[in-house]
């Protein structure tokens, strides 16, 4: 399986097509609907996100002596709305989070951001791939506040690469 | 008549709350394993992966889902059993507790419209109550993901609809929750009652357990039929394609008007999550 290292370029991520696995390590950041909501009411934004890659999940608490809670991917679908902009605004190359998009963001993921899917509903496996976790910008959203992860060997399938191509159910 | 403290109805909700997070109900778990016998590349590999996640949560008390859910408690309540006490009361801080101290994820948020404001302890859960012969309390603890019971539906068909209008009214709303409700599904459906009680059913429906027959025949033989359909949409674990779309469909049925034929699919995600007790 191919594995891909933080920080990485659009030039990384080209060859890389619709139902690929990867393992990814590195640093990510997490935000779900409430941060993207937020951020894009922002002036300027609380992080620089150029270069990054987003996930889209919200953990369960870590256990004391745990890194991580449970954190699997939630719903994209449901970010449809802001992605296009969030795109725009943050300068994100890569996307994690589960299911189908609208045709709209898949039109404004072509060329610029790669997505990704993780294992859904298995958020206590994914768990064991995260070295850190640090929540970052919004700590009022609790479960929805953004967390700045390292990752180690996250197991993700391309849903869609650079190319525009791929569809998933 | 029997006594019952409520504290111990707040004991007992809390340690549910918390088994049910981490522990994989022992009919889900057959069903998985099952499923990945039949199963062959990418989609047995990943039914192998809901079986390494289960043997984790349960483990290192990792919740088999970060998404803990809103929790639904139904409690029936024995018409010979005095509660001491605010059974609402002692049931919503047996939720506060087991959110609390199994560091739970809490996900619910006080006005559903304007300021969408967490609560903090995951309250209030979802009450409903149900009276019974005897002097026994019977609890059922599920939590509930948003990603499931966002892609359910409700539809009040005309009496003149067919079972194969039904069906494919079932078939749709699973086609079009795809991997979003994380499959394999479980898929309650009710039908009959009203707006309000199909919608129940449906959710009871999520709570029976695997391989149980409907006690009608003509609803039994519907339920395995519409798994057979399920399953031949071909959306498999993660949407990954495979057998394995559903592992079980389940229909609870009631009277209803006869202008109406309501009719409720709720899906449950592969980490179907409830236990229950009785006190």
């Amino acid at each position: 399986m191919l594995k891909l290292k933080m920080p990485l370029t659009l030039k990384d991520l080209r060859p890389l097509k619709h139902g690929a696995e990867v393992l990814l390590s590195g640093t990510i950041y997490a935000m779900r609907d409430a941060a993207h909501k937020r951020m894009l009411a922002e002036k300027k934004l609380p992080l620089d996100l150029r270069g990054q890659i987003i996930y889209y999940m919200g953990p369960t608490p870590a256990r004391p002596g745990k890194v991580s809670g449970s954190c699997g991917p939630t719903t994209s679908a449901r970010m449809d709305k802001y992605t296009p902009q969030i795109i725009e605004k943050t300068g994100i190359i890569s996307i994690i989070g589960k299911g189908a998009r609208g045709a709209e963001v898949k039109a404004a993921m072509k060329g610029k951001v790669v997505y990704f899917i993780a294992y859904s509903g298995l958020g206590a496996l994914i768990a064991k791939c995260i070295r850190k976790s640090e929540m970052v910008c919004y700590p009022y959203l609790g479960a929805e506040a953004v967390y700045k992860l390292e990752v180690e060997n996250l197991p993700l399938i391309v849903a869609q690469g650079l190319d525009g191509k791929g569809e998933i159910k | 008549m029997r006594k019952l403290k409520s504290v111990l109805i707040t004991k007992a909700v809390r340690e549910m709350c918390i088994t049910a997070a981490h522990k994989l109900p022992c009919d889900m778990l057959c069903a998985v394993k099952k499923a990945a016998a039949k199963e062959s590349g990418v989609s047995a590999r990943i039914l192998k992966l809901c079986l390494e996640n289960a043997a984790i949560a349960e483990k290192e008390m990792i919740p088999l889902c970060q998404d803990t859910g809103v929790a639904v408690v139904f409690a029936e309540i024995g018409h010979d059993l005095f509660i001491e006490g605010d059974i609402a009361a002692a049931i919503e801080e047996g939720v506060r507790r087991g959110y609390q101290d199994g560091y739970l994820r809490k996900s619910i948020v006080s006005d559903p419209l304007f300021e969408r404001k967490n609560t903090k302890d995951n309250t209030p859960p979802v009450i409903h109550y149900s009276f019974a012969k005897g002097d026994k309390l019977k609890l059922t603890v599920m939590l509930k993901g948003g990603g499931s019971e966002n892609n359910s539906k409700i539809n009040m068909f005309a009496p003149s609809a067919t079972i194969e209008e039904i069906e494919d009214f079932a078939l749709k709303t699973v086609a079009a929750a795809g991997s979003k409700s994380c499959p394999p599904l479980i898929v309650g459906i009710g039908v009959g009652g009203n707006f309000e009680g199909c919608a129940l059913l449906a959710k009871k429906a999520l709570g029976r357990e695997i391989g149980s027959v409907n006690k009608d025949k003509r609803y039994a033989a519907l339920e395995k039929r519409l798994l057979q359909k399920v399953n031949a949409l071909k959306i498999g674990p993660q949407g990954l394609g495979g057998k394995t779309t559903a592992l079980a469909v389940f229909i609870e049925f009631a009277p209803c008007h006869m202008a109406s034929l309501p009719v409720a699919v709720n899906l449950g995600c592969h980490s179907n999550r409830h236990i229950g007790r009785i006190l």
